[in-house]
């Protein structure tokens, strides 16, 4: 009993420590520090719309060479170490881990920078 | 008073003057409109496809060899397709070649098989979420951000041109994106024909049995050969005006 009262107390003791940490915030290192296409609170929050857009006008009208595009957000922020968005301290993966959304772009795009390896088999 | 009259004088003529230096504009109008179809195949970056041009190709069929398949390798390395599927019949074909013979007189023809893009293509009929489309310069889509894998264009394509991903892909081509439980099929190199190149498979074909161009500019070299030789639509009873046409069969 009196153990138990002593773990009670510990955790009782510990829980606004806890509560303050929170889950880490994500942190993220820029491969190619430099200015982005837009100032980085608008990317934070608009930058899915920028390319839903671009991704509309691009393969429905034939429009290449847009200011956002998925290929120049890899070539920037690619790790230097994986060549990738994805895996653990991935640019994408990083936020959207913490913000628990799924980003589905990488099912069909490449994530990886120069990668291609096709080789030409017959199907 | 003079003044005013000498005045309304000077205005009229430069209405006159403004008058003439419109008509001249109209007279240039058209040589200027010539010019833009002709370069339309060369677009701006930022500028949409436009109706003024009509993607078509042309296969003469006495060139093509029957054990050949450049095409469909160039198509496959162009576009990524790289996957090994344990059904065969689960392979994605964007292009693949056909033998025909003639059963009464033997002829043989070998001829390749890609979305043959049509003008009223019945995929895009059937997309019941719109993902199956058609650019306005002719070239069949899909876009696979709506593509829910229903496969009913597969059903309604006469030509059997499209297949379902069936695996989850990793290695794809950056310009032509590709992915598990999507319909896809020949797109003429799309982003090629954006930078103003040739399909894969045109620049790939040893015998230049493939030709690819403007079918709307009567300067082309397609829309000549088309005029002067008698070209086949396949199917042409189901009057969907394709873009690909076949020479020799």
């Amino acid at each position: 009993m009196k153990r138990l009262l002593v773990g009670l107390a510990a955790v009782l003791l510990l829980a606004p420590t806890l509560a303050a940490a929170g889950t880490p915030l994500p942190q993220l290192k820029i491969e190619n520090p430099g200015s982005c296409i837009a100032p980085v609170p608008e990317m934070r929050r608009n930058h899915m719309e920028m390319l839903k857009h671009t991704r509309d006008r691009t393969l429905r009208q034939g429009i290449r060479g847009e200011k956002a595009s998925l290929n120049e957000c890899i070539n920037c922020h690619a790790s230097k170490t994986t060549g990738s968005v994805l895996g653990p301290g991935g640019f994408c993966q990083e936020c959207h881990a913490y913000a628990a959304v799924k980003p589905d772009c990488w099912d069909c795009h490449q994530p990886k920078a120069g990668n291609h390896q096709a080789v030409g088999v017959k199907p | 008073m003079s003044e005013d009259r000498i005045e309304n004088k000077s205005r009229r003529s430069f209405v006159g003057a403004a008058a003439v230096a419109g008509i001249g504009v109209a007279a240039l109008a058209p040589g200027l409109k010539l010019i833009e179809v002709a370069g339309a195949a060369q677009r701006a970056p930022g500028e949409p496809a436009s109706s003024a041009v009509r993607w078509g190709m042309l296969i003469d069929t006495s060139k093509c060899a029957s054990g050949c398949d450049a095409c469909v390798k160039a198509c496959a390395l162009e576009n990524g397709i790289n996957e090994t599927v344990t059904d065969a019949r689960q392979g994605s074909q964007w292009i693949r070649k056909i033998d025909l013979k003639d059963p009464k007189t033997g002829q043989e023809h070998s001829l390749p098989m890609l979305c043959q893009h049509c003008e009223h293509p019945p995929c895009v009929d059937v997309c019941p979420t719109g993902a199956s489309m058609k650019r306005a310069d002719g070239i069949v889509l899909v876009d696979r951000h709506i593509c829910i894998g229903c496969r009913y264009c597969m059903m309604a394509c006469p030509y059997k041109a499209r297949s379902l991903v069936h695996m989850p892909l990793t290695e794809q081509n950056p310009l032509v994106p590709r992915g598990q439980g999507c319909v896809e099929a020949c797109t003429f190199c799309v982003h090629r024909v954006d930078r103003g190149q040739q399909p894969a498979c045109v620049e790939a074909c040893p015998e230049k049995a493939m030709l690819f161009g403007n079918l709307n500019d009567p300067n082309s070299e397609i829309a000549q050969r088309i005029a002067k030789e008698k070209t086949t639509q396949v199917r042409a009873d189901l009057k969907l005006n394709l873009g690909v046409r076949y020479q020799g069969i």
